[in-house]
């Protein structure tokens, strides 16, 4: 009998050892195929982005081993989507750093301050993200009709950095409050009054989760196709996502171009993303959650 | 602490939040309320009608299309979306090498704006030319009409669900990473592994977090806009709540209309979102 059961055990041992080695083999191949999704897209529209769009249609696997730049020169000259860049970078620049300013200071006196009303301002706050923009579009541009905003970069700003403010006002607060009290006592002492404290104290304290806000404002106004396609819709003042919108719907059958297009937004933002990758996510989970 | 002066500086710097908010939140949002009671023509002519435009919502059978449709997704997204990132999480929790590389590379389509991602799939789905169907061709099969009226709503919800699996994986694995190691000692030593771990430990250890990733992609698909909009121009029944909104107010200028639509879109997330609370209701777990 001994033998038996000492024998029945180790072939259980093993098995559970092989059983794990093939259970992490297995993990590995379902998540490295998961990664396979998100980086093949990638590498297929660059690949084609070099290739003409009749190759783009009839070989889309193969290598673009010998690149021609007519999709790039078309992008620039005929569609200019260069302009779009800067019309992209401007309003989303302005957004951030309004963002930041006006949420950073609410977010001082809401982490800060004790006065009557917090609460009340809290909620009124919460309430905000219940509201999604389909429900302010239709006033907000007929206000910047009547104030002749629209299709100006404000046109863009302001009502991107009000649907952005309750996000990272709540998010810098939360990061406030944790912030010793002997810093700001130090600063009074000193003879720092409220502005100075916010400026000299818990703005370069709280780099952390500025930085990571002004990421998730960035991506989110520079992303944003439905605001674009209502307040700046015109030639010269239209961001990027507008543009590939409008090329979705006149240039459908180009296909190098498109190719050329998705690339042409997709790469600076890549390499953005691959310095500050895990920044973002550092700043994703220390509060700043949105869908 | 307090400090002289200090109302002065709490109305100072709450003054440009308040600003904003009010000129292109709140007041807006009254307003929409406000003309969801009249008959536009363009943003000049308009007469109070009561609650017309509400009757019309009722018995708008395109409307209760787009619901469908919306729903339809909001299924799509809470099983595929939520449930691939949390088995990606569970698997990234339990390898020894790469977690970092596989979180960077997870999460890197969620940067990407929808419609880059909507035109990608452009070229995915074409019938003639497209990735897929060169594919089933290279295969010998026959070529699929992927936007056809039985499959667009199916073609458009694949982006969609892709786009922020990244997303809840990076928050489901930071609450994993938070779970004390004795749990886990405890379990090796009942003998507990693999798959019944995650299902008797670390999914109910994470529980509130599953909750708040719900809730957040439950009132996420309610703004689906650019993918349907790229993707099938919102034809062949694919039209969703947000595309439905853009079209009566901004296509047909039907200010009053389009204003309805969008009121009842924040009911009807208000009504889900509490609807999902309720349901998921669990208790918080503190180490």
């Amino acid at each position: 009998m001994q033998p038996a059961i000492r024998n029945g055990r180790e072939i259980q041992h093993t098995k559970t050892k092989r059983h794990f080695n093939m259970g992490t083999t297995f993990m590995y191949i379902v998540l490295t195929l998961w990664a396979l999704t998100t980086i093949y897209p990638l590498f297929w529209i660059v690949n084609n982005s070099f290739k003409v769009s009749r190759d783009v249609m009839n070989k889309s696997f193969s290598l673009a081993l010998d690149p021609v730049f007519v999709n790039y020169t078309t992008a620039f000259e005929r569609i200019n989507i260069g302009r779009s860049y800067m019309n992209s970078l401007i309003m989303s620049c302005s957004t951030v750093l309004l963002v930041l300013l006006f949420g950073g200071l609410a977010a001082y006196v809401l982490a800060r301050f004790t006065f009557k009303g917090k609460r009340f301002i809290y909620s009124l706050l919460y309430a905000t993200l219940l509201v999604p923009a389909f429900a302010t579009v239709v006033p907000v541009y007929e206000l910047l009709i009547k104030t002749s905003l629209v299709n100006t970069y404000w046109g863009l700003i302001l009502p991107q950095t009000a649907g952005n403010l309750t996000f990272a006002t709540l998010v810098i607060a939360g990061y406030m409050t944790t912030i010793a009290k002997e810093l700001e006592e130090a600063a009074f002492i000193d003879g720092c009054n409220r502005w100075q404290m916010f400026l000299k104290i818990f703005m370069p304290v709280s780099r952390p989760v500025f930085a990571s806000a002004s990421i998730f404002v960035f991506l989110w106004s520079y992303n944003d196709l439905f605001s674009a396609l209502i307040f700046v819709n015109k030639e010269k003042v239209r961001p990027i996502v507008a543009l590939l919108n409008e090329i979705s719907s006149q240039y459908g059958t180009d296909f190098g171009l498109m190719a050329t297009a998705v690339t042409l937004t997709v790469i600076p933002i890549l390499l953005i993303y691959v310095f500050i990758s895990k920044f973002i996510q550092k700043g994703l989970t220390e509060g700043a959650v949105k869908g | 602490m307090n400090m002289k002066g200090d109302r002065k500086y709490i109305w100072i710097f709450l003054f440009p939040m308040a600003a904003f908010l009010t000129i292109f939140l709140y007041y807006p949002f009254f307003k929409s309320l406000y003309f969801s009671f009249f008959r536009t023509k363009g943003f000049f002519d308009k007469k109070f009608i009561g609650w017309d435009n509400y009757d019309r919502l009722v018995h708008d059978k395109l409307l209760g299309a787009a619901t469908l449709h919306t729903l339809e997704i909001m299924v799509y997204v809470i099983i595929f979306q939520v449930g691939i990132a949390l088995l990606l999480a569970v698997m990234v929790d339990n390898i020894p090498k790469l977690k970092g590389f596989y979180r960077s590379v997870f999460f890197f389509p969620v940067v990407i704006s929808g419609t880059a991602i909507s035109l990608l799939f452009v070229l995915f789905y074409n019938y003639n030319f497209g990735l897929l169907n060169s594919v089933l061709a290279g295969m010998g099969l026959e070529k699929v009409l992927w936007l056809s009226e039985s499959n667009a709503l199916r073609a458009i919800a694949v982006p969609t669900v892709w786009h922020y699996v990244g997303f809840y994986f990076v928050l489901f694995v930071t609450a994993m990473s938070k779970i004390p190691e004795d749990y886990y000692d405890a379990a090796k030593i009942e003998g507990i592994s693999g798959f019944k771990k995650m299902v008797k430990l670390t999914v109910p250890l994470i529980m509130s977090d599953v909750k708040v990733v719900i809730t957040l992609a439950i009132t996420g698909t309610l703004k689906v806009f650019d993918f349907v909009w790229v993707i099938s121009r919102a034809q062949n029944g694919t039209d969703v709540l947000g595309t439905y909104m853009y079209k009566k107010a901004m296509v047909d200028q039907n200010f009053g209309y389009g204003s309805t639509v969008a009121i009842y879109m924040v009911v009807l997330g208000v009504v889900i979102a509490l609807l999902a609370n309720r349901l998921l209701k669990t208790e918080e777990i503190t180490y």
